[in-house]
């Protein structure tokens, strides 16, 4: 017995040295009826630093996002751009360089922002040895392939030549290519400013990844600790709309099962996730602290274009009109996608709800479509998804489809993890339709045509493994992005969406939803359009 | 005993040697590119993909590649992940999480295991035995994920008694995933006990001490229980290494940012060194309480000597 009493007294002694943090923060100081407070919100474990030009992910995003101001900001119901951001105009001619002024604001620690802030973030994202996962965004500025490093070489330069300081205030982009909506672009975390200090040397860098010092409306006043959290507060000089709330607890969880559990228990506040089993009771458990919003996912199962059983279009467009979409939702997704009937997310400007003709669910017609084709029906389709994401039913429901409307067989190819299932796509590995997804990176139609399916995007350089390429549709993109103005460039986009819609490389499967809870204790929750909590807009009843 | 003990821990390191350049090789051997998968359904421009594998050796051969972490390793050097975090922050503070959640879980093994075994050893096939009997098998028959959610909604959400998730509420938030964590082990040790106290107790020394006179508290205490623990001590020393690495599904529910979160996470995105640095560290506790169950094990029984 003396052993295990003494194994006891130290499990005590190691235990109570974990106390401590974890405070309420109560403030009651605030005199205005709307504003202060802390309030507490879920995320699932950041991949990287909070560094944003290495955050493309929607948890770090979150609070990289309430840190950060870029040079514009998105309106968090319609996406669209706005310019209470850094910005005080962005110019161009010719859509081709842009010039950008900048307001007066500071970084937290009242370090002016500056063309540097940008030019120097903007430089250290693209240089290819400084490893940034937003790297890509700077892909269309000029002078960025000399900042690609080739196998065993360094990069011929360390500074994107299509970037010119004209002033503390002032500075040019010249991009590669015309685009006239490059702007909406500029939101996005991989565009945020960063000061002078986290250029000074590594360990400068790994303590902002921890803490960083931004320009948002929330100051860091913790360090982010993994499997944690982060606390933030209000940053009192922000020039625009000050954040509500006091402070932020921004606390990490492993199984959102867990969080969904604890704003249940009253000891969280807010959840942007609802596990899938909770997902039929929310609504009527939470009433209006339950909140659901389109997002801007999309997911699509894409043809194997390079395989000659998948080559001719018709065989895409009998197979797409052969799927469900509408009924697979409602059976598989208990309401939690929606049916894609376009390839351009409800989110954007330029969405029409029935752009595809060919994703109306016409099992007749795909028949006839398919016979007139001369695709081999007598061996089985491989149906492809990545294992371990809950794929399996969804896809499994596509193959009956094809079963039952086409009268092929298929066969489930779900066995590869995603670090197999990626390369296996950017290697023309896929022997049947394979499915995939994409979130926008800016709410611009472009950004659900260009990375995707353009000659340009080819593996190894961007997502189009469909391996999908028709100057033509390049070519409406390309007229798109060298636009007069915006509605012309949506126009334009349209018509390569037709384009891309009647070849069918893809076919469009759902759009996202994201849904949430929060507790009685917080209002005005709002999920913007990148599946994130408008922190800055959250008030705390008092 | 020092020289016994000094041999074991000298035997210990071609172990360690041996089993972290086996996990090497697993991890090395599993399929797939996790660079790639680093983007997701977004591409990373070639240039910092193969930046990145140049800075972590992914292009070497094995053999190549354990040499480097080795190297590395001789100057005290764990590698970093792929985020560019240092192993050796993941491992101390996860480490210390995990410590503490394993102490608490062999706490409760060793007090309600051994009271409960010992009670029901000595009144066999009373009441309080056969309710040992029924609990100790419907608690080793219910997964711990099962038990995992119905404490947390029971005791936590329902009563509000203890913190559902999490660590910041210090020591509190510590006991209900302690529980469902020695649970499994708590209901070993009782049977173990019962047993192995019920076999001693037929001995002839103990019929003797009884006919001495003895009262019944120093026959069981004194004379018999320390017997009977051995296959005990043996069942404990062994289960704290198992509690240190295989808390994985516990501290998930639970959301304790412990060693069997981070090596679940690291194993998911591939990042070898971290499950090298991880494992090899589960591998050397457990070399360790072996040690410290041999020579418990004198102390127990004084007919057991080391030279």
């Amino acid at each position: 017995m003396r052993v295990s009493a003494s194994l006891l007294a130290l499990a005590l002694a190691a235990t109570a040295c974990g106390g401590g943090g974890g405070g309420e923060g109560e403030d009651v100081s605030s005199d205005e009826g709307q504003s202060g407070g802390t309030f507490s919100m879920y995320i699932g474990e950041p991949e990287n630093p909070l560094i944003p030009s290495n955050t493309s992910e929607t948890e770090g995003g979150q609070v990289v996002d309430a840190l950060f101001t870029g040079l514009v900001t998105y309106d968090a119901d319609s996406s669209e751009q706005q310019m209470d951001g850094v910005a005080e105009s962005i110019e161009s001619e010719d859509s081709k360089t842009w010039t950008i002024k900048l307001k007066d604001w500071t970084f937290h620690d009242g370090t002016p922002v500056t063309s540097d802030s940008f030019l120097q973030a903007w430089n250290f994202a693209a240089l290819s040895t400084n490893a940034q996962g937003n790297s890509y965004f700077f892909g269309n500025v000029e002078g960025y392939d000399d900042l690609q490093a080739e196998e065993g070489k360094e990069p011929a330069g360390t500074e994107l030549s299509g970037l010119n300081k004209v002033d503390d205030k002032t500075f040019e982009v010249t991009l590669k290519e015309p685009f006239r909506q490059y702007p909406i672009t500029l939101g996005y975390s991989a565009f945020y400013p960063l000061p002078e200090s986290f250029f000074a040397d590594k360990a400068a860098q790994d303590a902002f990844g921890k803490k960083p010092n931004g320009n948002g409306p929330f100051k860091a006043d913790t360090e982010l600790v993994p499997g944690q959290g982060i606390t933030l507060s209000r940053f009192e000089d922000y020039p625009e709309d000050k954040a509500k709330a006091d402070s932020v607890e921004i606390k990490i969880y492993t199984e959102v099962n867990t969080a969904y559990t604890d704003v249940q228990g009253g000891q969280l506040d807010i959840v942007d996730t609802i596990p899938p089993d909770a997902i039929s009771t929310a609504p009527d458990e939470f009433g209006d602290r339950y909140i659901e919003r389109p997002s801007s996912s999309f997911q699509y199962m894409g043809f194997p274009t390079y395989d000659p059983r998948f080559a001719d279009p018709k065989v895409r467009q009998a197979f797409s009109m052969a799927v469900d979409r509408k009924g697979i939702t409602e059976a598989i997704f208990n309401g939690t996608r929606q049916p894609a009937y376009s390839a351009i997310s409800p989110v954007v400007d330029g969405h029409r709800e029935d752009a595809c003709k060919y994703c109306e669910y016409k099992p007749d017609e795909a028949k006839a479509l398919l016979e007139q084709t001369d695709f081999d029906t007598s061996k089985p389709v491989d149906l492809w998804f990545n294992a371990g994401a809950g794929h399996d039913e969804w896809v499994q429901a596509v193959g009956n489809n094809l079963r039952d409307n086409l009268g092929v067989t298929y066969k489930l190819q779900g066995g590869l993890q995603f670090a197999e299932y990626l390369p296996k796509a950017d290697d023309k590995g896929f022997t049947g339709p394979f499915r995939l997804g994409w979130a926008m990176d800016y709410p611009s139609p472009q950004n659900y045509l260009e990375p995707l399916y353009s000659t340009g995007a080819l593996p190894p350089n961007g997502s189009n493994t469909a391996f999908y390429s028709n100057p033509e549709f390049d070519k409406l993109v390309k007229e798109g992005n060298t636009a007069e103005d915006n509605d012309e460039a949506v126009t334009k986009y349209q018509e390569a969406e037709d384009v891309l819609l009647e070849d069918m490389p893809i076919m469009p499967m759902f759009f996202g939803l994201v849904q949430g809870v929060h507790s009685d204790k917080v209002s005005n929750v709002k999920i913007n359009a990148f599946t994130r909590v408008v922190l800055e807009d959250v008030t705390v009843n008092q | 005993m020092a020289r016994y003990i000094v041999r074991r821990l000298l035997l210990a390191i071609p172990v360690l040697i041996g089993a972290s350049f086996l996990i090497f090789a697993m991890v090395f051997a599993l399929p797939g590119d996790p660079i790639r998968a680093l983007g997701g359904d977004r591409p990373i421009s070639p240039a910092v993909q193969q930046e990145l594998r140049d800075r972590y050796n992914l292009d070497d051969p094995l053999l190549v590649q354990y040499g480097k972490y080795v190297g590395n390793l001789a100057q005290g050097d764990l590698g970093t992940d792929f985020s560019g975090r240092p192993v050796s922050d993941i491992l101390e503070r996860s480490a210390l999480v995990t410590v503490k959640l394993a102490l608490v879980a062999l706490a409760f093994e060793a007090i309600f295991g051994l009271l409960a075994g010992v009670l029901a050893g000595i009144r066999q096939k009373s009441f309080f035995d056969n309710l040992v009997l029924v609990t100790t098998t419907l608690i080793v028959s219910i997964p711990v994920f099962v038990l995992g959610f119905l404490a947390q909604y029971a005791l936590g959400l329902r009563l509000g008694i203890f913190p559902i998730a999490g660590v910041a509420d210090g020591f509190k938030g510590y006991i209900l995933p302690g529980f469902v964590l020695a649970a499994l082990s708590l209901a070993y040790v009782a049977r173990l006990t019962r047993t192995s106290l019920v076999e001693n107790l037929r001995n002839d020394y103990v019929r003797t001490a009884r006919a001495k006179g003895l009262s019944p508290a120093t026959v069981v205490g004194k004379h018999t229980l320390r017997n009977s623990l051995i296959p005990v001590v043996t069942f404990l020393g062994a289960d704290l290494g198992t509690l240190l690495s295989g808390a994985v599904v516990t501290e998930g529910i639970f959301n304790i940012p412990g060693l069997g979160r981070a090596v679940f996470q690291a194993i998911q995105t591939q990042e070898g060194t971290v499950v090298v640095g991880i494992v090899t560290l589960f591998v050397f506790v457990y070399i360790f309480f072996n040690l410290v169950v041999d020579v418990l094990y004198a102390a127990l029984d004084p007919r057991i000597r080391y030279e």
